[in-house]
Protein backbone atom coordinates (compact mmCIF):
# COMPACT_ATOMS: atom_id res chain seq x y z
CA UNK A 1 0.00 0.00 0.00
CA UNK A 2 2.57 2.67 0.87
CA UNK A 3 4.24 2.54 -2.52
CA UNK A 4 1.02 3.11 -4.47
CA UNK A 5 1.76 6.84 -4.69
CA UNK A 6 5.22 6.21 -6.14
CA UNK A 7 3.97 3.54 -8.54
CA UNK A 8 1.16 5.59 -10.04
CA UNK A 9 1.79 8.93 -11.73
CA UNK A 10 -0.41 12.01 -11.79
CA UNK A 11 -2.42 12.35 -14.98
CA UNK A 12 -2.87 15.66 -16.73
CA UNK A 13 -4.72 16.44 -19.97
CA UNK A 14 -1.57 16.23 -22.11
CA UNK A 15 -0.62 12.83 -20.71
CA UNK A 16 -4.15 11.55 -21.30
CA UNK A 17 -4.14 12.80 -24.90
CA UNK A 18 -0.69 11.33 -25.50
CA UNK A 19 -1.74 7.90 -24.20
CA UNK A 20 -4.99 8.06 -26.16
CA UNK A 21 -3.11 8.95 -29.36
CA UNK A 22 -0.46 6.26 -29.03
CA UNK A 23 -3.23 3.83 -28.09
CA UNK A 24 -5.11 4.69 -31.28
CA UNK A 25 -2.12 4.20 -33.58
CA UNK A 26 -1.07 1.03 -31.73
CA UNK A 27 -4.62 -0.29 -31.97
CA UNK A 28 -4.81 0.47 -35.68
CA UNK A 29 -1.65 -1.53 -36.35
CA UNK A 30 -2.73 -4.38 -34.03
CA UNK A 31 -6.12 -4.63 -35.70
CA UNK A 32 -4.31 -5.12 -38.97
CA UNK A 33 -1.27 -7.29 -38.18
CA UNK A 34 -2.43 -8.82 -34.90
CA UNK A 35 0.11 -7.13 -32.66
CA UNK A 36 2.18 -4.02 -32.28
CA UNK A 37 2.01 -0.88 -30.28
CA UNK A 38 3.40 -2.37 -27.10
CA UNK A 39 6.98 -1.66 -28.13
CA UNK A 40 6.15 2.04 -28.17
CA UNK A 41 3.62 2.06 -25.33
CA UNK A 42 5.81 0.52 -22.67
CA UNK A 43 8.82 2.84 -23.16
CA UNK A 44 6.35 5.68 -23.79
CA UNK A 45 4.78 5.18 -20.36
CA UNK A 46 8.20 4.86 -18.76
CA UNK A 47 9.19 8.21 -20.27
CA UNK A 48 6.25 9.70 -18.34
CA UNK A 49 7.78 8.44 -15.12
CA UNK A 50 5.84 5.18 -14.83
CA UNK A 51 8.01 2.44 -13.25
CA UNK A 52 8.98 -0.31 -15.73
CA UNK A 53 6.94 -3.08 -14.14
CA UNK A 54 3.80 -0.93 -13.86
CA UNK A 55 4.23 0.09 -17.53
CA UNK A 56 4.48 -3.56 -18.60
CA UNK A 57 1.51 -4.55 -16.41
CA UNK A 58 -0.68 -1.66 -17.54
CA UNK A 59 0.17 -2.28 -21.17
CA UNK A 60 -0.84 -5.91 -20.76
CA UNK A 61 -4.10 -4.93 -19.10
CA UNK A 62 -5.05 -2.80 -22.10
CA UNK A 63 -3.88 -5.47 -24.52
CA UNK A 64 -6.25 -8.28 -23.62
CA UNK A 65 -9.53 -6.33 -23.86
CA UNK A 66 -8.26 -4.72 -27.07
CA UNK A 67 -7.38 -8.13 -28.53
CA UNK A 68 -10.79 -9.44 -27.47
CA UNK A 69 -12.63 -6.68 -29.34
CA UNK A 70 -10.33 -7.01 -32.36
CA UNK A 71 -10.62 -10.78 -32.57
CA UNK A 72 -14.42 -10.63 -32.30
CA UNK A 73 -14.52 -8.11 -35.11
CA UNK A 74 -12.27 -10.19 -37.33
CA UNK A 75 -14.17 -13.35 -36.41
CA UNK A 76 -17.16 -11.76 -38.13
CA UNK A 77 -15.06 -11.52 -41.29
CA UNK A 78 -14.28 -15.26 -41.07
CA UNK A 79 -10.59 -14.62 -40.39
CA UNK A 80 -10.15 -16.17 -36.94
CA UNK A 81 -9.28 -19.76 -36.10
CA UNK A 82 -10.36 -19.83 -32.46
CA UNK A 83 -9.03 -23.35 -31.85
CA UNK A 84 -5.58 -22.51 -33.18
CA UNK A 85 -5.59 -19.28 -31.17
CA UNK A 86 -6.45 -21.03 -27.92
CA UNK A 87 -4.01 -23.91 -28.46
CA UNK A 88 -1.18 -21.49 -29.24
CA UNK A 89 -2.35 -19.06 -26.55
CA UNK A 90 -2.11 -21.62 -23.76
CA UNK A 91 1.43 -22.64 -24.69
CA UNK A 92 2.25 -18.95 -25.11
CA UNK A 93 1.12 -18.37 -21.54
CA UNK A 94 3.71 -20.91 -20.40
CA UNK A 95 6.27 -19.12 -22.56
CA UNK A 96 5.42 -15.80 -20.92
CA UNK A 97 5.97 -17.23 -17.45
CA UNK A 98 9.27 -18.83 -18.48
CA UNK A 99 10.39 -15.68 -20.30
CA UNK A 100 9.62 -13.57 -17.23
CA UNK A 101 11.67 -15.95 -15.04
CA UNK A 102 14.64 -15.67 -17.39
CA UNK A 103 14.29 -11.89 -17.32
CA UNK A 104 14.27 -11.86 -13.52
CA UNK A 105 17.32 -14.13 -13.39
CA UNK A 106 19.26 -11.95 -15.82
CA UNK A 107 18.28 -8.84 -13.89
CA UNK A 108 19.39 -10.41 -10.60
CA UNK A 109 22.76 -11.45 -12.06
CA UNK A 110 23.63 -8.59 -14.42
CA UNK A 111 21.40 -5.74 -13.21
CA UNK A 112 19.20 -3.43 -15.27
CA UNK A 113 21.80 -2.88 -17.98
CA UNK A 114 22.23 -6.65 -18.45
CA UNK A 115 18.50 -7.15 -18.69
CA UNK A 116 18.16 -4.28 -21.19
CA UNK A 117 21.03 -5.62 -23.26
CA UNK A 118 19.39 -9.06 -23.38
CA UNK A 119 16.10 -7.50 -24.50
CA UNK A 120 17.82 -5.39 -27.17
CA UNK A 121 19.89 -8.27 -28.52
CA UNK A 122 16.77 -10.47 -28.65
CA UNK A 123 14.99 -7.67 -30.49
CA UNK A 124 17.81 -7.20 -33.00
CA UNK A 125 18.35 -10.91 -33.71
CA UNK A 126 14.64 -11.79 -34.01
CA UNK A 127 13.72 -8.70 -35.98
CA UNK A 128 16.67 -9.02 -38.33
CA UNK A 129 15.99 -12.65 -39.21
CA UNK A 130 12.20 -12.89 -39.04
CA UNK A 131 11.45 -9.28 -40.07
CA UNK A 132 13.93 -9.44 -42.94
CA UNK A 133 12.41 -12.68 -44.18
CA UNK A 134 8.81 -11.40 -43.92
CA UNK A 135 9.70 -8.25 -45.84
CA UNK A 136 11.63 -10.22 -48.47
CA UNK A 137 8.68 -12.56 -48.91
CA UNK A 138 6.27 -9.62 -49.30
CA UNK A 139 8.61 -8.05 -51.85
CA UNK A 140 8.83 -11.34 -53.77
CA UNK A 141 5.03 -11.60 -53.90
CA UNK A 142 4.74 -8.00 -55.07
CA UNK A 143 7.38 -8.44 -57.78
CA UNK A 144 5.89 -11.72 -58.99
CA UNK A 145 2.63 -9.97 -59.81
CA UNK A 146 0.72 -12.70 -57.94
CA UNK A 147 -0.35 -10.48 -55.09
CA UNK A 148 -4.02 -11.11 -55.87
CA UNK A 149 -3.60 -14.88 -55.76
CA UNK A 150 -4.62 -17.10 -52.92
CA UNK A 151 -1.69 -17.71 -50.58
CA UNK A 152 -0.22 -21.20 -50.65
CA UNK A 153 1.57 -22.97 -47.80
CA UNK A 154 5.35 -22.89 -48.22
CA UNK A 155 7.69 -25.89 -48.28
CA UNK A 156 8.29 -25.90 -44.53
CA UNK A 157 4.57 -25.67 -43.78
CA UNK A 158 3.81 -28.48 -46.22
CA UNK A 159 6.40 -30.66 -44.50
CA UNK A 160 4.98 -29.82 -41.05
CA UNK A 161 1.49 -30.67 -42.28
CA UNK A 162 2.72 -33.95 -43.74
CA UNK A 163 4.14 -35.25 -40.45
CA UNK A 164 1.72 -37.60 -38.76
CA UNK A 165 2.34 -38.28 -35.09
CA UNK A 166 -0.55 -40.43 -33.85
CA UNK A 167 -2.42 -39.12 -30.84
CA UNK A 168 -1.18 -35.55 -31.31
CA UNK A 169 -2.91 -34.53 -34.53
CA UNK A 170 -5.44 -31.70 -34.43
CA UNK A 171 -7.42 -30.24 -37.34
CA UNK A 172 -7.15 -26.45 -37.69
CA UNK A 173 -9.52 -24.49 -39.89
CA UNK A 174 -6.91 -21.86 -40.76
CA UNK A 175 -4.61 -24.51 -42.20
CA UNK A 176 -7.36 -26.74 -43.55
CA UNK A 177 -5.12 -29.56 -42.37
CA UNK A 178 -4.19 -31.60 -39.35
CA UNK A 179 -1.00 -30.62 -37.56
CA UNK A 180 0.67 -32.23 -34.58
CA UNK A 181 0.43 -30.19 -31.37
CA UNK A 182 4.10 -31.11 -30.91
CA UNK A 183 4.70 -28.38 -33.52
CA UNK A 184 2.22 -25.86 -32.18
CA UNK A 185 3.39 -26.06 -28.54
CA UNK A 186 6.97 -24.82 -29.17
CA UNK A 187 5.66 -22.11 -31.52
CA UNK A 188 3.22 -20.85 -28.88
CA UNK A 189 5.93 -21.08 -26.26
CA UNK A 190 8.32 -19.01 -28.39
CA UNK A 191 5.57 -16.43 -29.00
CA UNK A 192 5.02 -16.13 -25.25
CA UNK A 193 8.72 -15.87 -24.54
CA UNK A 194 9.00 -13.06 -27.05
CA UNK A 195 5.98 -11.34 -25.53
CA UNK A 196 7.69 -11.49 -22.12
CA UNK A 197 11.00 -10.31 -23.56
CA UNK A 198 10.25 -7.75 -26.26
CA UNK A 199 6.54 -7.18 -25.50
CA UNK A 200 5.48 -8.10 -29.04
CA UNK A 201 4.87 -11.82 -29.27
CA UNK A 202 3.15 -11.39 -32.60
CA UNK A 203 6.48 -10.71 -34.29
CA UNK A 204 7.14 -14.42 -33.79
CA UNK A 205 3.60 -15.77 -33.60
CA UNK A 206 2.27 -14.40 -36.91
CA UNK A 207 5.27 -15.40 -39.07
CA UNK A 208 5.30 -18.81 -37.35
CA UNK A 209 1.66 -19.40 -38.23
CA UNK A 210 2.27 -18.32 -41.83
CA UNK A 211 5.59 -19.99 -42.61
CA UNK A 212 5.72 -22.97 -40.23
CA UNK A 213 2.07 -23.98 -40.02
CA UNK A 214 0.87 -22.69 -43.40
CA UNK A 215 -1.90 -20.28 -42.34
CA UNK A 216 -2.91 -17.46 -44.73
CA UNK A 217 -1.64 -14.03 -43.60
CA UNK A 218 -5.09 -12.68 -42.82
CA UNK A 219 -5.96 -15.71 -40.71
CA UNK A 220 -2.60 -15.67 -38.94
CA UNK A 221 -2.82 -12.00 -38.00
CA UNK A 222 -6.43 -12.38 -36.82
CA UNK A 223 -5.69 -15.53 -34.84
CA UNK A 224 -2.77 -13.73 -33.18
CA UNK A 225 -5.38 -11.52 -31.51
CA UNK A 226 -6.82 -14.61 -29.79
CA UNK A 227 -3.32 -15.54 -28.60
CA UNK A 228 -2.80 -11.96 -27.37
CA UNK A 229 -6.08 -12.15 -25.49
CA UNK A 230 -5.22 -15.43 -23.74
CA UNK A 231 -1.68 -14.28 -22.94
CA UNK A 232 -2.71 -10.78 -21.92
CA UNK A 233 -5.47 -12.00 -19.62
CA UNK A 234 -3.16 -14.39 -17.75
CA UNK A 235 -0.33 -11.86 -17.64
CA UNK A 236 -2.55 -9.03 -16.41
CA UNK A 237 -3.91 -11.20 -13.62
CA UNK A 238 -0.40 -12.18 -12.58
CA UNK A 239 0.68 -8.53 -12.35
CA UNK A 240 -2.61 -7.48 -10.71
CA UNK A 241 -1.97 -10.01 -7.95
CA UNK A 242 0.91 -7.82 -6.83
CA UNK A 243 -0.99 -4.58 -7.47
CA UNK A 244 1.12 -3.51 -10.44
CA UNK A 245 -1.67 -2.58 -12.87
CA UNK A 246 -2.44 1.13 -13.16
CA UNK A 247 -5.99 0.72 -14.40
CA UNK A 248 -6.24 4.41 -15.37
CA UNK A 249 -3.33 4.13 -17.79
CA UNK A 250 -4.63 0.84 -19.17
CA UNK A 251 -8.15 2.14 -19.76
CA UNK A 252 -7.02 5.45 -21.30
CA UNK A 253 -4.82 3.60 -23.78
CA UNK A 254 -7.74 1.24 -24.38
CA UNK A 255 -9.97 4.24 -25.15
CA UNK A 256 -7.77 5.13 -28.12
CA UNK A 257 -6.86 1.62 -29.14
CA UNK A 258 -10.47 0.45 -29.46
CA UNK A 259 -11.04 3.15 -32.07
CA UNK A 260 -7.87 2.01 -33.80
CA UNK A 261 -8.39 -1.73 -33.66
CA UNK A 262 -11.85 -1.50 -35.20
CA UNK A 263 -10.45 0.54 -38.07
CA UNK A 264 -7.45 -1.78 -38.54
CA UNK A 265 -9.76 -4.81 -38.60
CA UNK A 266 -12.01 -3.16 -41.19
CA UNK A 267 -8.87 -2.37 -43.18
CA UNK A 268 -8.00 -6.06 -43.56
CA UNK A 269 -11.12 -6.62 -45.64
CA UNK A 270 -9.95 -4.15 -48.29
CA UNK A 271 -6.32 -5.08 -48.79
CA UNK A 272 -4.41 -7.81 -50.56
CA UNK A 273 -3.17 -10.40 -48.04
CA UNK A 274 0.50 -9.66 -48.68
CA UNK A 275 -0.02 -6.17 -47.22
CA UNK A 276 -0.09 -7.80 -43.76
CA UNK A 277 3.47 -8.98 -44.42
CA UNK A 278 4.49 -5.56 -45.76
CA UNK A 279 3.29 -3.71 -42.66
CA UNK A 280 4.73 -6.28 -40.28
CA UNK A 281 8.08 -6.50 -42.08
CA UNK A 282 8.49 -2.73 -42.38
CA UNK A 283 7.77 -2.17 -38.68
CA UNK A 284 10.07 -5.02 -37.61
CA UNK A 285 13.00 -3.82 -39.68
CA UNK A 286 12.69 -0.19 -38.53
CA UNK A 287 12.31 -1.18 -34.87
CA UNK A 288 15.45 -3.27 -35.31
CA UNK A 289 17.46 -0.09 -35.93
CA UNK A 290 15.83 1.60 -32.98
CA UNK A 291 16.90 -1.15 -30.59
CA UNK A 292 20.26 -1.55 -32.27
CA UNK A 293 21.08 2.06 -31.36
CA UNK A 294 20.68 1.22 -27.68
CA UNK A 295 23.08 -1.72 -27.67
CA UNK A 296 26.23 0.45 -27.21
CA UNK A 297 24.55 2.25 -24.29
CA UNK A 298 23.98 -0.99 -22.41
CA UNK A 299 27.39 -2.37 -23.37
CA UNK A 300 28.97 0.76 -21.87
CA UNK A 301 26.87 0.44 -18.71
CA UNK A 302 28.15 -3.12 -18.33
CA UNK A 303 31.68 -1.79 -18.92
CA UNK A 304 32.15 -4.07 -21.91
CA UNK A 305 33.11 -1.04 -24.01
CA UNK A 306 34.42 2.43 -23.14
CA UNK A 307 32.05 4.71 -21.27
CA UNK A 308 29.92 6.92 -23.51
CA UNK A 309 29.47 10.63 -22.87
CA UNK A 310 26.17 11.80 -21.37
CA UNK A 311 25.33 13.71 -24.55
CA UNK A 312 25.87 10.62 -26.70
CA UNK A 313 23.71 8.44 -24.43
CA UNK A 314 20.90 10.99 -24.45
CA UNK A 315 21.14 11.37 -28.24
CA UNK A 316 21.02 7.59 -28.77
CA UNK A 317 18.05 7.22 -26.42
CA UNK A 318 16.09 10.00 -28.12
CA UNK A 319 16.91 8.73 -31.60
CA UNK A 320 15.91 5.18 -30.58
CA UNK A 321 12.54 6.30 -29.25
CA UNK A 322 11.90 8.57 -32.23
CA UNK A 323 12.63 5.73 -34.66
CA UNK A 324 10.17 3.48 -32.78
CA UNK A 325 7.44 6.08 -33.02
CA UNK A 326 8.27 6.51 -36.70
CA UNK A 327 7.94 2.74 -37.22
CA UNK A 328 4.49 2.73 -35.67
CA UNK A 329 3.34 5.81 -37.57
CA UNK A 330 4.64 4.46 -40.87
CA UNK A 331 2.83 1.16 -40.20
CA UNK A 332 -0.38 3.08 -39.49
CA UNK A 333 0.10 5.17 -42.63
CA UNK A 334 0.53 2.06 -44.83
CA UNK A 335 -2.61 0.52 -43.28
CA UNK A 336 -4.70 3.65 -43.84
CA UNK A 337 -3.38 4.17 -47.36
CA UNK A 338 -4.02 0.56 -48.37
CA UNK A 339 -7.49 0.74 -46.88
CA UNK A 340 -8.24 4.02 -48.62
CA UNK A 341 -7.14 2.64 -51.97
CA UNK A 342 -9.15 -0.54 -51.43
CA UNK A 343 -12.27 1.47 -50.64
CA UNK A 344 -11.77 3.68 -53.68
CA UNK A 345 -11.38 0.64 -55.93
CA UNK A 346 -14.52 -0.95 -54.49
CA UNK A 347 -16.49 2.26 -54.95
CA UNK A 348 -15.37 2.51 -58.57
CA UNK A 349 -16.36 -1.12 -59.16
CA UNK A 350 -19.73 -0.53 -57.55
CA UNK A 351 -20.29 2.60 -59.62
CA UNK A 352 -19.30 0.72 -62.80
CA UNK A 353 -21.74 -2.03 -61.84
CA UNK A 354 -24.53 0.49 -61.36
CA UNK A 355 -23.81 2.10 -64.74
CA UNK A 356 -23.70 -1.25 -66.53
CA UNK A 357 -26.87 -2.37 -64.82
CA UNK A 358 -28.52 0.90 -65.83
CA UNK A 359 -27.68 0.27 -69.48
CA UNK A 360 -29.40 -3.11 -69.48
CA UNK B 1 -25.76 8.25 -55.60
CA UNK B 2 -27.69 6.68 -52.78
CA UNK B 3 -26.09 3.29 -53.14
CA UNK B 4 -24.52 1.77 -50.04
CA UNK B 5 -26.05 3.85 -47.25
CA UNK B 6 -29.44 2.26 -47.61
CA UNK B 7 -28.95 0.23 -44.41
CA UNK B 8 -30.02 1.92 -41.18
CA UNK B 9 -27.10 3.31 -39.24
CA UNK B 10 -26.84 2.46 -35.53
CA UNK B 11 -26.96 6.08 -34.35
CA UNK B 12 -29.06 5.41 -31.25
CA UNK B 13 -26.88 2.48 -30.16
CA UNK B 14 -23.78 4.60 -30.69
CA UNK B 15 -25.15 7.39 -28.53
CA UNK B 16 -26.25 5.07 -25.71
CA UNK B 17 -22.93 3.22 -25.67
CA UNK B 18 -21.04 6.50 -25.98
CA UNK B 19 -22.82 7.99 -22.97
CA UNK B 20 -22.16 4.88 -20.88
CA UNK B 21 -18.54 4.92 -22.03
CA UNK B 22 -18.09 8.56 -21.05
CA UNK B 23 -19.72 7.87 -17.67
CA UNK B 24 -17.29 4.99 -17.07
CA UNK B 25 -14.27 7.12 -17.95
CA UNK B 26 -15.53 10.06 -15.89
CA UNK B 27 -15.94 7.77 -12.86
CA UNK B 28 -12.48 6.29 -13.41
CA UNK B 29 -10.80 9.69 -13.52
CA UNK B 30 -12.86 11.45 -10.86
CA UNK B 31 -12.46 8.61 -8.37
CA UNK B 32 -8.91 7.70 -9.38
CA UNK B 33 -7.40 7.89 -5.90
CA UNK B 34 -9.97 5.55 -4.44
CA UNK B 35 -9.80 3.21 -7.46
CA UNK B 36 -6.01 3.01 -7.51
CA UNK B 37 -5.88 2.56 -3.76
CA UNK B 38 -8.32 -0.34 -3.92
CA UNK B 39 -7.21 -2.03 -7.15
CA UNK B 40 -3.53 -2.00 -6.27
CA UNK B 41 -3.96 -3.99 -3.08
CA UNK B 42 -3.24 -7.20 -4.96
CA UNK B 43 -4.48 -10.66 -3.89
CA UNK B 44 -8.20 -11.08 -4.46
CA UNK B 45 -8.39 -7.43 -5.51
CA UNK B 46 -6.62 -8.54 -8.71
CA UNK B 47 -10.03 -9.43 -10.11
CA UNK B 48 -11.07 -5.76 -10.05
CA UNK B 49 -8.82 -4.48 -12.87
CA UNK B 50 -9.67 -7.56 -14.94
CA UNK B 51 -13.42 -7.08 -14.52
CA UNK B 52 -13.03 -3.35 -15.22
CA UNK B 53 -11.18 -4.11 -18.45
CA UNK B 54 -13.98 -6.43 -19.61
CA UNK B 55 -16.69 -3.89 -18.75
CA UNK B 56 -14.89 -1.04 -20.53
CA UNK B 57 -14.16 -3.20 -23.56
CA UNK B 58 -17.83 -4.15 -23.87
CA UNK B 59 -19.26 -0.63 -23.73
CA UNK B 60 -16.44 1.29 -25.35
CA UNK B 61 -15.92 -1.50 -27.90
CA UNK B 62 -19.57 -1.33 -28.97
CA UNK B 63 -19.37 2.45 -29.11
CA UNK B 64 -16.24 2.53 -31.30
CA UNK B 65 -17.67 -0.17 -33.59
CA UNK B 66 -20.86 1.81 -34.10
CA UNK B 67 -18.87 5.03 -34.42
CA UNK B 68 -17.09 3.86 -37.58
CA UNK B 69 -20.30 2.34 -38.98
CA UNK B 70 -22.14 5.62 -38.51
CA UNK B 71 -19.28 7.40 -40.27
CA UNK B 72 -19.77 4.98 -43.16
CA UNK B 73 -16.51 3.11 -42.65
CA UNK B 74 -17.45 -0.54 -42.88
CA UNK B 75 -15.88 -3.79 -44.02
CA UNK B 76 -15.62 -4.53 -47.71
CA UNK B 77 -18.74 -6.10 -49.08
CA UNK B 78 -16.83 -8.27 -51.49
CA UNK B 79 -14.42 -10.20 -49.30
CA UNK B 80 -16.19 -11.64 -46.31
CA UNK B 81 -14.30 -14.89 -46.14
CA UNK B 82 -10.57 -15.58 -46.32
CA UNK B 83 -9.32 -18.18 -48.83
Amino acid sequence: MPDIATNFINLDAITILYLFGVGFVGGLVSGFIGSGGAFVLTPGMMSLGVPGLVAVASNMCHKFPKALVGSMKRFKYGQVDVKLGIVLGISAEAGVLYGATIQERIKATFGDAGSNLYVSVAFVVILATVGGFVLYDAWKTYKSGNSQDEEKAGKLAKWVQSINIPGTMVYFKALDAKVSVLFTIPLGFATGMMAATIAVGGFVGVPAMIYVLGAPSLMASATELVIAFVMGLGGSFKYALSGMVDIRLAMIILAGSLFGIQLGAIGTTYVKPFMIKVVMGVIMVIVLFSRGLMVPVYLAQLELIDTLGEGTVSLLKTASFAIMIFALLLGAFIVLRAMWKGRQAERLQLAAGVVEHGKI
Amino acid sequence: MAQSSSRKKPVAAMIVMGVISIALYATLLLKQDFINGTFAQGGWYAFLPIITAFVFSYFHGSFTGNFWTVLGIEASKKKKEVK
